[in-house]
Order: C-alpha cells, then structure tokens, then sequence
C-alpha cells in the first residue's frame, strides 16, 4: 500500500501548479481551469486522508466538491462570455475597469 | 506494484499539470488538463473508491472539460497572451510565491508522524458505492439537497446571465 504521504505530497504539487496557473496565465479559462486543478488537488488529499482512516465521509465531502464544482464552472463560464460579449476579450489584464 | 502504478500516474498527472501552465494555446492547455484529470481518476481507483473514479470521468473529464473546450472555441480565446505582458515583474514574483507555498506545504506534511496505512486486506469493502450512497441518504441528507438546489440556481444563474435582447 501507498503510504499516504506520497500522495499528500502529489497534492501539494497539483495545488502549486494551480496557484501558479491563477498568478501568471492572463487568458481567463486557463485561469479558471488552474482553479479546477487546484479543487482536484484537494479531492485527491481527501481521498488519500479517507483511504488511511477507512471512513467513508471523506468521499462523501469530495462528492460534494465535485458538485458545486460543476455548478461554479457554469457560472463562471457565463460570466466569461458575458465579459467577452461587452470588451471583446479574455484577458484579465484588459478587464480592470474596477481599478481604483 | 501498487506503488509503480503511484509513480507512473502521479507523473502523468504531474506533466499533464505543468504543460496545461506551459502551452500558450488555450486549447492544448484544456487537453492536458484532461490528461490530469485521467491520472486523478486512476488515482481515485487506486485510493479504492471506484465511485469517485466514475465521477471524476464523467461530470470533470466529460462534462466540464467539454464546457471549457466550448467556450474556448466559442470565443476564440484560444491565444489571448500573444502580446508582451504589461506586468513583467509579476511572473518572477508569482514563481517565487509559489515556491515558498510548495516549501511551506511539504514541511508540514512531512512534520506529521506518519500513520500507518490499513492495507487491502482490512480495506476489503471499503469505499463501495453502496456504502457512500447509504450514507448520502441517511446522514447527509440535507447537504445533498441543497447541492441540489445550488445547481438550480447555477441553472438559472446562466439563463439570466446569457439572455439577449431583453430591455433592462
């Protein structure tokens, strides 16, 4: 059996990358999918914490994120076409008419 | 040779990662991040919990990546960064922010005393979805219904956002 560890340590990895993906991609979508990357990076800690301790709840918690993940990925989605419909593009930098 | 199948598919899982960050084409980006999610999968199946690797496939490797793949191609977002970036100096700090998040996350997990992991013998019948479908419908009952109402609401969230000609 695969000590838990490794895979705590494959999720951090996974969840940098995602973090990284937020700070230096510009195109909105890649930015929204590091997001996805990092939300995975979590499921997989959760399943690893529930294989060591053999209860089921963890499981039932990454359902609950894959859910809500698919509902934050329509919405999210929407909002980008709605942006791309009034500035004509997806690039996070040129959307910052709220800049103070 | 569980522990071969680890190595091979974490790296999957990691290249598929790091090119998804590297590529310019938001395109390729979704399709490595397919590759990811894949190896996320298999990792599910080898955590035993077969349910969750079914999941993963069809509502993350199916339906949301055909969704970015969409939108992507619907807007012809696929090369947005071709232009010179006008923060130059973020990249060298979010590199280094992301380091020091990587470095602090593995020093605390490997500060943990490590537990011993049951192994398949005393796993037998863990993670059936049986098990996990009792459980929704028992204990979590409430929490699954309101997933049920946040994707009504994700419903009508995108109707209203994406609706045309309508006079405000």
């Amino acid at each position: 059996m695969v000590p838990t560890i490794y895979y705590i340590l494959l999720s951090a990895a996974l969840f940098t990358m995602g973090v990284l993906g937020v700070l230096i991609r510009r195109n909105a979508i890649v930015v929204f999918m590091s997001v996805e990357l990092m939300l995975n990076a979590a499921n997989l800690a959760l399943v690893a914490f529930a294989r060591q301790r053999l209860t089921v709840e963890g499981q039932v918690i990454v359902f609950f994120v894959i859910t809500v993940a698919a509902a934050e990925v329509a919405v999210g989605l929407a909002v980008l076409v709605a942006i791309f419909r009034s500035k004509r593009t997806a690039d996070v930098d040129e959307v910052s008419t709220l800049k103070g | 040779m569980d522990l071969i199948l680890f190595i091979i598919t974490s790296v999957i899982a990691l290249f598929g990662a790091g090119a998804m960050l590297i590529t310019r084409n938001a395109v390729h980006s979704a399709l490595f991040l397919l590759l990811n999610f894949g190896a996320i999968a298999v990792l599910f199946l080898l955590l035993q919990s077969p349910f969750l690797f079914t999941i993963q496939l069809t509502v993350y490797a199916g339906a949301i990546m055909v969704l970015f793949l969409f939108v992507v191609m619907l807007l012809g977002a696929e090369r947005v960064e071709d232009m010179p970036d006008r923060l130059a100096w973020s990249r060298p700090l979010a590199m280094a922010l992301g380091l020091a998040l990587l470095a602090v996350a593995g020093v605390v997990a490997l500060r943990t005393p490590p537990v011993a992991v049951p192994d398949s013998a005393q796993a037998a019948g863990f993670g059936e979805p049986a098990e996990l479908g009792a459980l929704l419908f028992t204990r979590y009952l409430l929490p699954f219904e309101i997933t049920g109402v946040i994707l009504l609401v994700a419903v009508i969230g995108v109707v209203v956002l994406n609706q045309r000609g309508m006079k405000r």
